[in-house]
């Protein structure tokens, strides 16, 4: 599975970080950023909890 | 009315030449039988990427879905760069040929030609096979040409880039398959056909068959658009355009998406693969000359270009392209610090990647061009004023734009 953050309508809310340390960050400015190119399977429970958890709902699964 | 430019051949007139009079002879060949003559005259995308027509064609032909669309990208959002609106006006013909045959490789419900240049618009509209074509008319910018932008403004919204994926290919026009290809792209096709791959390969190199268009500009000439062979070394085409390459400084390589490059890059054989190992591109095969000219000053105007045209939709671009193109004109007036210049080198490192488009990255190869290059002489703008800079300040529009507007 890869996530993608769509970034037009992030605004860096940064719940995806803190659902998901392993798989999200914020970038330079505070916007968040898809550290893997694969998310692991032990991370996969927290990359599906940040995508619901995001506010603005700017995260997909592929 | 005759196009504003001159345009000459370097090697053979292909797409230069003038088209047949009368209806098109030649091979018909079908679906299939097309995306086999893109594969085996090594055809690439002539937008910016480089991509090989045939691996599209066929993603475009095998992706699941009843309906399919193709589109002619022809707005050309780089300042510097004419050929696409040269082929539109002067070749109207060959574009909407190779429009046909991609449409029939991928066994396209519609066709459509995507434009900002309302001279290429009645062109189009006016040619021979124009009347089995949409053409869509968008406001020039910048980002108007990136392919999810077409996609989203030939259905109707705005022409604002979306998140990838999905590609067009995957899910284009109303979520249906879609190619959105370049307007040299389509004929370079329609001339792949009408040559063969073989004849088609006489000219370029194993890994970019055939010819391309190159707008050079710059270092006090005028501007010249030559059709070229993949793999002349630049320093041959520059020496036919000014007589010698002497006096070049440097250049932007690949329209403003590939950064500065120095004088040694005249050696450089044109093809993508030289142009990517030198940390550059080339993108739309536009190229600016530099005869003496700062390149921090350079930098500044090209960055303030990407700050203006920025979509203002992606907040890491939004905010680090105008920081780039801020810290870059604060240089120029020797108003920036040495923490400002660290900044600099950090958020054009930062930018790769964090938009939906490429235009950040573009901010990227900038910047980092200009360390790599000219990191001594940023850090000598801190120190002191620029004298090339005071005389060329940063201005409302970028100074390497090539106009085609009726004087």
């Amino acid at each position: 599975m890869k996530v993608v953050i769509d970034a037009a309508v992030c605004d860096g809310k940064g719940y995806c970080k803190r659902f998901a340390p392993e798989v999200f960050g914020l970038d330079e400015w505070g916007y968040g950023k898809v550290l893997v190119d694969e998310v692991p399977p032990e991370h996969m429970a927290g990359a599906e909890a940040a995508v619901e958890a995001c506010p603005l709902q700017a995260i997909r699964t592929v | 009315m005759s196009f504003p430019l001159p345009v000459r051949p370097l090697r053979d007139a292909r797409l230069l030449a003038p088209e047949p009079d009368g209806a098109p002879r030649g091979p018909d060949p079908s679906g299939p039988e097309i995306i086999e003559i893109a594969e085996a005259a090594g055809v690439r995308g002539r937008g910016g990427a480089g991509f090989p027509l045939a691996k599209k064609l066929r993603s475009v032909a095998s992706a699941a879905g009843s309906t399919r669309f193709v589109i002619a990208n022809g707005e050309e959002g780089e300042p510097a760069s004419v050929k696409d609106r040269f082929l539109l006006r002067e070749r109207p013909e060959l574009v909407l040929r190779g429009l046909a045959l991609a449409a029939r490789a991928v066994g396209a419900d519609r066709s459509y030609a995507y434009v900002s240049d309302p001279a290429a618009a009645r062109r189009l509209a006016g040619a021979r096979g124009g009347d089995l074509v949409d053409v869509v008319r968008v406001t020039p910018g910048y980002v108007a040409g990136e392919e999810t932008a077409v996609v989203r403004a030939v259905g109707g919204g705005p022409a604002l880039p979306t998140a990838k994926p999905p590609r067009p290919w995957q899910a284009g026009l109303g979520g249906a398959p879609t190619l959105v290809s370049n307007a040299e792209t389509l004929a370079q096709l329609a001339l792949a056909v009408r040559l063969g791959p073989e004849t088609y390969r006489r000219l370029g190199t194993p890994e970019s068959g055939g010819t391309f268009l190159v707008t050079l500009s710059g270092a006090g000439q005028a501007p010249v658009l030559y059709e070229v062979p993949y793999g002349v070394p630049l320093r041959e085409l520059v020496t036919t355009h000014r007589g010698t390459a002497a006096g070049v400084t440097g250049m932007l390589a690949g329209g403003f998406a590939g950064g500065l490059l120095p004088p040694s890059a005249l050696d450089l054989p044109l093809t993508h693969a030289a142009l990517a190992a030198a940390g550059s591109t080339l993108g739309c095969g536009a190229f600016v000359l530099l005869a003496g000219e700062c390149p921090v000053g350079v930098a500044a105007d090209v960055a303030a270009f990407f700050d203006r045209e920025n979509a203002r939709q992606c907040g890491p671009c939004v905010t680090g392209t105008a920081g780039v193109a801020d810290v870059l004109a604060g240089l120029t007036v020797r108003s920036a610090t040495w923490s400002d210049v660290a900044r600099l080198e950090r958020w054009g490192q930062a930018l790769a990647g964090r938009g939906n488009c490429a235009t950040p990255d573009a901010v990227t190869v900038l910047v980092g061009s200009l360390f790599l290059h000219h990191r001594d002489l940023v850090g000598a703008h801190v120190d002191a004023e620029c004298e090339r800079c005071a005389v060329s300040p940063v201005t409302a529009d970028t100074k390497f734009r090539i106009s085609l507007e009726e004087p």
